[in-house]
């Protein structure tokens, strides 16, 4: 074999590697920039990388894989294409390739003025984005962490959320706020905050919180599309994570209902409520769960406000059952909101307490030990199943 | 104490000519001629800063109204270029600032026989800054105000019918009484707000101007809207204020920063609040042209606004305009208004906007005293007129109370049959049931429904 071949060969095999857990992007890049090395003179071992890959690339019966990352990336840059209204606006968004890479490529693509570098400045410039809304452009707004949404956080609530009612609906907002939420690894207490609760108790508000990468392209196009304030609730150790993504989640009018919960995994002993980095945990303890005769529902809740109280009771009328798990602060969090709806409207149909998994209702501290301890794990969620079962205290 | 000019650009604020004003005070405008002129603020700054430092008792010394003192002769002919306003313009300023002035003195009286509630902010003496600048704007300029902001609704437009309504709490308001006297907005007018929090306007306002430049530069639209945005002394040492100055300075965008510097900020005075009190000043820091001027005198007002809209017209960015100005009633109808020295109130009593053009435009023979009394007597009746409009026009419906929320009321969220809420007609009404009965627990269908 060529040397050169080989160590193609073993180029490709690392990059198919990196694919698997990679985006679908970067394969059909892979098979053009292949096919450009081997310039024409392509063995057997490379015909076979290529045909396998491009049989990934093409099928539509196999699903494809993609990081929330690049779910993302590739809405902001349909939904900038397809409407000049659209702008994004935030820190280190342009040259810099974004904070987490969320808009890398957006600024060559789209030029400065419609990805601006603003100073660091968030009340300013989110105040700036709110202004243009009221005209009719379509700003998105990224906050480097949502922690850093407190500085704007009078515009977020009475500039944006406030003025369709205000005005009398005249005046709407179509704006989308987004950006990472909650904690990260070893980020300490300023910048570990989850912020579901403080903007889902606002009229006027919605509040998005996805998941997979699904849920992501989903929900990120039926906010920019919306015509009122959106807040959308990512997560910093969720983007670098794969899912599988259908055809349909490709298409570039791919939309999710606001206000619709799903039903990641079905189950008939105990309803377990999450959302975004909480659902991972929560599909891994009804694995656990299911090895001790315990059926899970997991309900992934996608949209904080408006709540689906409706799927949320139905399933909690089928299992009696309900834990909640959340990452943020434990008093007037996520789960209080979702207990009391059930309390109100299923309590005939409850046979047992409702558990609520929260973070520790501490700033989040800095040592790794203290930080496991302060957000909810895995072992957190199966002890409270079984204790809702009554198979444990 | 002597009238020292802080401003500038005196031969702008002194001088009748207004037809050659545009070519010399656009260069005197240009950023870079205030980096050159360094020198010549400092020798002002110097001078001034030994009048400024005063206790909050004393009387301010205020630039002179030199358009009252000078007394000039009409020619032959009816065209005077001497002056600086037509007959035609001046009665219409005239008929603004008198709207303005007897609409807040209605209000003054409603509220005190309850017709109006809550917190209610009056602009009595404030009239020149709004007229000045709002009667020079197009429909598609936005004008953005803070809680003060009833005579700029007016000025700009919004008819005294609507936002006498708005005040009362009625449905035919210009928010269908869902904003208030605090949250004056209108599309049609491009009112956007009325804001209670201070500096919080600012940000939105330069929002509206980025919108302008985006139209034209992004979507290639012919688009040389302007904003103009109000607020108060108090507002300029918060932080918002500072971050726009630099990414409206930054981005060039199309907007007028006014200052309505009345000295107080409810019982603050802006000495005891602020390090340097000439706001002025704040404007070149960030790289666009500040301007002071006398604020009680509408014609002046309006040289500076014309110079500053057509600046932000031809794309050259930004500009701060200090007005100094003074509000003859308290912070607000609730305000006591125990701090003000009475000889200070006296002080601008005497340079009372109105009472000043009036004299000039007789003066000027461009108008007749009866001219302006059928003016004002117009006024009252539109004021009248509005008072028994919202009198008798009727509260909301309990159905409104869940209107507007969102543009997309599908944010309500589904029902418990399983469709969107909003889609359920009962909802508004009041006599769903379901997952929102705690929330909405007066309007179940167990209580009298109107």
């Amino acid at each position: 074999m060529h040397r050169n071949e080989f160590k193609l060969g073993l180029e490709f095999s690392s990059l198919s590697e990196k694919s698997c857990q990679g985006s679908l992007l970067e394969e059909i890049n892979m098979l053009g920039l292949l096919r450009q090395r081997a310039g024409g003179n392509v063995s057997w071992i490379m015909e076979q990388g290529i045909r396998a890959a491009a049989s990934r690339a093409f099928s539509s019966s196999a699903k494809e894989s993609m990081t929330v990352r690049d779910a993302l990336n590739s809405t902001l840059v349909e939904e900038m294409s397809a409407d000049p209204k659209v702008f994004l606006m935030g820190e280190e968004v342009g040259e810099y390739q974004g904070a987490y890479k969320i808009s890398k490529g957006l600024l060559e693509k789209f030029g400065p003025d419609r990805v601006l570098d603003t100073p660091i400045t968030e009340a300013g410039f989110t105040g700036i984005a709110v202004g243009a809304a009221y005209h009719g452009l379509k700003p998105i707004v990224e906050f480097m962490t949502f922690n850093f949404s407190m500085q704007a956080i009078d515009h977020i609530i009475n500039s944006a959320a406030k003025s369709n009612y205000m005005s009398a609906g005249q005046i709407s907002v179509p704006i989308v706020f987004r950006g990472p939420n909650g904690a990260a690894a070893g980020v300490g207490a300023q910048h570990s905050q989850c912020y579901a609760a403080w903007y889902a108790a606002c009229p006027g508000l919605k509040v998005l919180a996805p998941y997979s990468s699904e849920d992501a392209r989903g929900l990120l196009k039926a906010a920019i599309r919306d015509p009122d304030p959106v807040v959308f609730l990512e997560n910093e150790l969720l983007y670098g994570e794969s899912f599988p993504v259908s055809a349909e989640v490709l298409d570039s009018n791919f939309c999710l209902p606001i206000g619709k919960a799903k039903i990641e995994r079905e189950g008939k002993d105990v309803t377990i409520t999450a959302f975004s980095k909480m659902v991972g945990l929560a599909l891994q303890a009804a694995d656990l769960l299911a090895k001790e005769d315990i059926s899970a529902e997991v309900i992934n809740l996608r949209s904080i406000r408006p709540l689906d109280r409706r799927t949320i009771n139905d399933s909690v009328r089928k299992t009696n059952r309900l834990v909640t798990v959340e990452e943020g602060f434990p008093q007037h969090g996520v789960g209080a909101e979702i207990c009391a709806s059930v309390i109100e409207d299923s309590f005939e149909y409850l046979d047992a307490p409702i558990e609520r998994i929260a973070g520790a209702d501490v700033p989040m501290p800095y040592a790794a030990n203290l930080e496991r301890l302060a957000v909810p794990q895995v072992d957190d969620i199966v002890r409270a199943a079984k204790r809702s079962c009554f198979r444990s205290r | 104490m002597t009238t020292t000019k802080i401003s500038i650009i005196p031969m702008l604020i002194s001088s009748p000519r207004s037809g050659e004003k545009a070519d010399s005070c656009s260069g005197i405008l240009n950023p870079s001629s205030f980096l050159g002129s360094k020198s010549f603020y400092k020798k002002h700054v110097l001078v001034n800063k030994i009048h400024t430092r005063r206790s909050a008792s004393a009387p301010v010394s205020a630039v002179s109204s030199d358009v009252i003192q000078k007394k000039k002769k009409p020619t032959a002919d009816l065209v005077t270029p001497n002056l600086l306003i037509t007959k035609q313009e001046g009665l219409e300023v005239y008929e603004d600032m008198v709207l303005g002035r007897a609409f807040e003195d209605k209000c003054a009286e409603m509220y005190y026989r309850g017709k109006m509630f809550g917190f209610v902010h009056l602009y009595n003496g404030q009239e020149a800054v709004s007229t000045g600048f709002i009667k020079l704007l197009t429909n598609g300029d936005s004008v953005v105000s803070t809680y003060r902001d009833h005579v700029h609704a007016l000025s700009k437009g919004v008819p005294a019918r609507q936002v006498m309504s708005e005040l009362f709490g009625k449905t035919t308001g210009c928010c269908r009484g869902q904003g208030g006297s605090m949250h004056m907005f209108s599309k049609e007018h491009n009112v956007l707000g009325g804001f209670a929090f201070i500096g919080e306007g600012i940000p939105v306002a330069t929002g509206a101007a980025f919108t302008s430049k985006y139209r034209r530069e992004v979507l290639k639209e012919d688009c040389d809207d302007v904003t103009v945005a109000f607020f108060g002394d108090g507002t300029c040492n918060n932080g918002q204020f500072f971050e726009c100055l630099n990414m409206a300075a930054l981005w060039k965008l199309p907007i007028i920063f006014v200052v309505e510097n009345n000295l107080w900020a409810i019982g603050m005075s802006h000495l005891r609040a602020t390090s340097d009190p000439e706001i002025w000043k704040k404007g070149p820091a960030f790289g666009m042209p500040g301007i002071h001027v006398d604020g009680m005198d509408v014609l002046k007002v309006r040289e500076v606004a014309k110079e500053a809209v057509t600046r932000a017209r031809r794309g050259e960015g930004p500009t701060l305009v200090e007005c100094e100005t003074y509000r003859f009633r308290g912070h607000s109808l609730a305000d006591p208004d125990e701090l003000r020295d009475p000889a200070e109130k006296a002080h601008y009593a005497k340079r009372d906007p109105i009472t000043a053009l009036k004299k000039y435009l007789i003066e000027n023979d461009l108008a007749t005293e009866a001219e302006l009394k059928s003016i004002s007597k117009k006024i009252d009746e539109i004021v009248e007129d509005a008072v028994e409009f919202a009198d008798r026009s009727p509260v909301p419906p309990r159905s409104q109370l869940l209107e507007n929320v969102f543009a997309d009321p599908r944010g309500f969220g589904i029902g418990p049959d399983g469709k969107y809420r909003c889609e359920d007609p009962k909802f508004t009404e009041g006599t769903a049931q379901g997952f929102l009965r705690s929330a909405l627990r007066f309007l179940s269908s167990d209580f009298i429904q109107i």
